[in-house]
């Protein structure tokens, strides 16, 4: 990501004085030898909107400029001339008709005058028709899912910064926090259009570069859209609170030529199709245990934590043994599959109710349906590794055949 | 008149004093400890908020409780702190500006006022449950809030007992305007501040009950099977946030009005020169009360609404910037050839001026839709709300605290002190909230309990300010304290350009101060 400013159109006048002020304020607060790093306005745009929404801002914070200087002015010099230690006498004025008319115009005109572009620029952003291609997004806690429906391809897009990272265990990488395992892959030079929803919460997508920012929210589909201009990496984050793990689920987009992009469609049509034949085998219980490690911490950890042990009060531990209390509505439910003992202690229940869990969820919990997530084979894996580990050793093989059989 | 008198200024003593009191003083007094204690605990949470923020990683606590402790600064902030730190102004003040002996309705303000310890107590609490304090925001979006802890059920139950105490304060406060001025005093001759506050409080009776309401569809929503919000049962998840920024944005008014009518007592008299265009201010603040009605969309610009929606929120939204334009520049009218001179009180209405048009400024970018899909939910609001909430709301009661100080107790406070006390917290203010600006710009969300590595700098440099703003607010506290304790004796007239009926008053003014109406020219 570039973080310096010579990177910006020097078209525009008012970016330099963005920058000066900027420029001034560092030396103000005395970080001036890190501004090298410390970016002071909107990330470089490479799509048409977020030009306009640029250009947009550039006025209004003209204006907002220029009046406050106009307003303060006169008010610094009146505390500067009119004060009492200078012996000035008050004067008793107190009401001018003409006056109030004119600051009450004057602030309205140029209300209407910056109304205009502003409105115009709101619609284009709101028509999303004639769209090249159209790419569905849905939110989960915590990751984004991405279907491209004409092509027939679909896949998670998750935080990959390791949790070593984020618990300062290991040196931060160049985009911590701002690194997914799939990134989004869009062809420039062509409109897309982006159909946002979401499974649980309301989540909101957004990439800066793009100008695009659109809450996901269950049982809505909101359109919107946009055309790159620039191949590159572009990085944004979900933009509405969602729970715990709301800081952690980036969106990366891959903004690759037309021809890139086919060579990438085909590639991903031939992993689905791999992916699917692993769900037809019969896997080995080391395999299993491998393969669950990875999806347990891909899709379980955000809430029952990489080690298992859950967070006390709201996401309960996966060890045997493990005491837990929660809203008795919680308990009541563990209880009922068999999950929790009458004393409050964690036991590892009845496959049967464990695929029932993973892949139903616990209604009225923050436990989620994985069904739509996860193939048979990553069901069969995850239960299997959490059979057998965390201090458990219930000896159990999950089978991807088996999770077919009660889907 | 000793001996009248002298009965008059008996009360009980002791606890007893202070909780079956039904005088507007003592009542007041309440209000204002408890909104400054409750000031320092929401305060605190920020603090670690600002020490969690101060390096990229997880430091000192887990993201959940981070998202609790959002929670619950908002939530004491507006409900703890600004609400009842107002009322603690009017329920001093506005009986001895119009000439009263007391509110019209004592007993009830006892009631408004001893619900608040109650529903906090209740609202803390849900830090300790099983699952914690809702961490949801102060917002509280549906379906976030559905799902949830018991803590939740705490936040909800304790918002309906705020929102009965502001409501019976509200009533009280209107009753007591429209019926207990003193012979003479029309409406039009009401001091600003009464005026503010006579339409913050129709805001309050007009909005508190759609929150009431909105919060319980949640409850219901969570425990009894309705699925108001639940888009799996047919509900609607966006109905939320309509019904809840309906209620939100008078709500804002609610905080920032009554500091209007602060400022517009404390730079008349400091100008020594009545305030400019009284009418004008009068109609401003009805418009603004009446516009703040029909702009709440403008919080929801990202939720998918039609484009006739957002053009619709955009142009009412932009049209606030006009009567609040004419507020600030009747202000700067007022010190306009005025005999200035900046003690305390007139320090921080200046700095009120300065730092809330700062945020009425960022508000206006805010408001043009397409610029806004870029600030929304980022740190620029941060920044923005806090230029109108802080600088705003809170240094003009700060601003009111030293204007009106020396009147309640009696004593003049440190001067010295005071001025210290405001340009610390106008420095470490900025220090913090300045930065937000650019933080938000550059692609920063708000309630992230961490970020990626090119915010570094600038949350450092707010964090700084942030521990600085908090420890300079223990000076505040220091200089009340000893005002209280003593300090040399105030006159009547307070300050010199002074005027109004609470200056013809003693200071302290007796228990019962009006018993006889005052007769205004």
């Amino acid at each position: 990501m570039s973080l310096s400013f010579k990177k910006k159109k020097p078209s525009r006048p008012l970016n330099v004085v963005w920058a000066r002020f900027a420029a001034a304020m560092a030396l103000l607060f005395g970080v001036g030898t890190a501004s090298a790093r410390v970016r002071w306005n909107f990330q470089t745009p490479v799509t048409p909107m977020a030009h306009q929404i640029f250009h947009l801002q550039d006025i209004m914070f003209g204006v907002c400029v220029v009046i406050f200087v106009l307003v303060f002015g006169v008010m610094f010099y009146s505390i500067f001339a009119h004060r009492k230690s200078k012996g000035h006498k008050p004067a008793t004025f107190h009401q001018s008709t003409t006056i109030e008319i004119i600051w009450t115009a004057v602030p309205f005109l140029i209300l209407v005058a910056v109304a205009v572009p502003a409105t115009a620029t709101l619609i284009r952003m709101e028509n999303t028709s004639d769209s090249a291609l159209t790419v569905r997004i849905t939110g989960y806690q915590w990751k984004w899912h991405y279907t491209y429906p004409a092509q027939g391809i679909g896949f998670f897009s998750d935080l990959s910064t390791p949790v070593a990272q984020i618990e300062n265990q290991e040196p931060k990488g160049r985009h911590y926090l701002l690194q997914v395992d799939h990134p989004l892959v869009l062809p420039v030079g062509e409109k897309i259009r982006f159909q946002i929803t979401s499974k649980d919460v309301i989540h909101s997508w957004w990439v800066p570069s793009f100008g695009v920012k659109t809450d996901a929210i269950p049982g809505f589909i909101n359109q919107t859209w946009t055309e790159i201009d620039v191949p590159g990496t572009y990085r944004g984050q979900c933009a509405e609170l969602c729970g715990m793990g709301h800081a952690f689920m980036p969106i990366v987009v891959k903004a690759v030529s037309q021809k890139d992009f086919q060579k990438w469609v085909t590639a991903q049509k031939a992993l689905m199709v791999a992916s699917a034949a692993g769900s037809n085998k019969t896997w080995t219980e080391a395999d299993l245990l491998s393969h669950g490690k990875t999806v347990f911490a891909a899709n379980c950890a955000a809430c029952h934590q990489i080690t298992g042990q859950g967070v006390p009060g709201t996401f309960p531990p996966l060890s045997a043994g493990k005491k837990f209390s929660a809203a008795p509505a919680m308990l009541q439910q563990l209880r009922n599959r068999g999950f929790l003992t009458k004393d409050g202690r964690i036991v590892m229940g009845p496959v049967k109710n464990h695929l029932s869990i993973v892949l139903q969820g616990i209604p009225g919990t923050p436990m989620p349906s994985f069904a739509g997530q996860l193939n048979d084979a990553d069901v069969a894996a995850v239960i299997t590794y959490e059979r057998n580990s965390f201090g458990n050793h219930t000896g159990d093989v999950i089978e991807p055949s088996q999770v077919a059989a009660v889907r | 008149m000793a001996s009248a008198a002298a009965t008059h200024e008996e009360h009980p003593v002791g606890l007893k004093r202070w909780l079956f009191t039904t005088n507007h003083k003592d009542i007041g007094t309440m209000y204002l400890v408890f909104s400054l204690l409750m000031f320092f605990v929401a305060g605190s949470f920020a603090m670690v908020i600002r020490a969690e923020l101060f390096s990229p990683g997880m430091q000192i606590v887990q993201p959940y409780f981070f998202n609790e402790l959002t929670t619950m600064h908002g939530l004491v902030m507006i409900f703890g702190a600004i609400m009842p730190g107002f009322v603690g102004f009017a329920n001093w003040q506005l009986p001895m500006m119009i000439g009263a002996p007391d509110m019209a309705l004592p007993r009830l303000n006892n009631w408004s006022f001893w619900i608040l310890p109650f529903a906090f107590t209740l609202m803390l609490s849900s830090f300790f449950v099983p699952g914690g304090a809702p961490g949801t925001g102060w917002t509280m979006y549906a379906p976030l809030s559905i799902e949830a802890g018991m803590g939740m059920d705490m936040v909800i139950f304790s918002i309906h007992l705020l929102g009965i105490s502001s409501v019976l304060g509200a009533i009280n406060i209107i009753v007591t305007i429209l019926n207990m001025r003193a012979p003479g005093m029309t409406l039009m001759k009401m001091p600003m501040f009464v005026w503010t506050w006579l339409i913050t409080a129709f805001l309050l009776v007009a909005v508190m009950p759609v929150l009431a309401g909105t919060v319980t569809m949640v409850l219901m929503d969570r425990h009894f099977g309705t699925h108001f919000f639940d888009a799996a049962g047919g509900g609607d998840p966006v109905l939320y946030q309509h019904l809840f920024w309906f209620f939100g944005h008078p709500e804002v008014y609610i905080m920032i009005l009554p500091a209007f009518g602060i400022i517009s007592q404390i730079i008349p008299t400091f100008s020594r020169k009545p305030l400019f265009g009284y009418e004008s201010m009068v109609y401003a603040t009805a418009s603004i009360a009446f516009l703040s009605f029909i702009v709440w969309g403008h919080h929801m610009f990202t939720v998918g609404m039609p484009a006739a929606a957002e053009m619709f929120f955009m142009y009412s939204t932009m049209l606030i910037a006009v009567p609040t334009g004419v507020k600030i520049f009747n202000w700067v009218a007022t010190m306009w050839r005025g005999s200035l001179s900046f003690e305390t009180p007139m320090l921080f209405a200046i700095g009120f001026l300065v730092m809330f048009t700062i945020g009425g400024l960022s508000g206006l970018m805010l408001a043009v839709v397409p610029a806004d899909f870029q600030y929304h939910n980022t740190y620029f609001v941060v920044a923005h709300f806090h230029y109108v909430l802080f600088s705003g709301a809170a240094m003009a009661m700060m601003g009111g605290c030293y204007y009106w100080l020396p009147k309640w107790t009696g004593h003049m406070y440190n001067e010295t002190l005071g001025k210290w006390h405001f340009w610390l917290t106008t420095i470490f203010f900025n220090l913090t909230f300045f930065p937000m600006h650019f933080l938000g710009l550059a692609g920063m969300p708000r309630r992230v309990p961490d970020y990626a590595l090119q915010f570094t700098d600038l949350n450092r440099v707010a964090s700084i300010g942030a521990f600085g703003l908090g420890l300079s607010q223990l000076l505040w506290v220091y200089v009340i304290y000893q005002t209280v304790k003593g300090g040399k004796k105030a006159a009547s007239k307070v300050w010199e350009g002074a005027e109004g009926l609470e200056w013809t008053l003693t200071s302290p003014p007796p228990y019962h101060s009006f018993a006889t109406a005052p007769t205004v020219k």
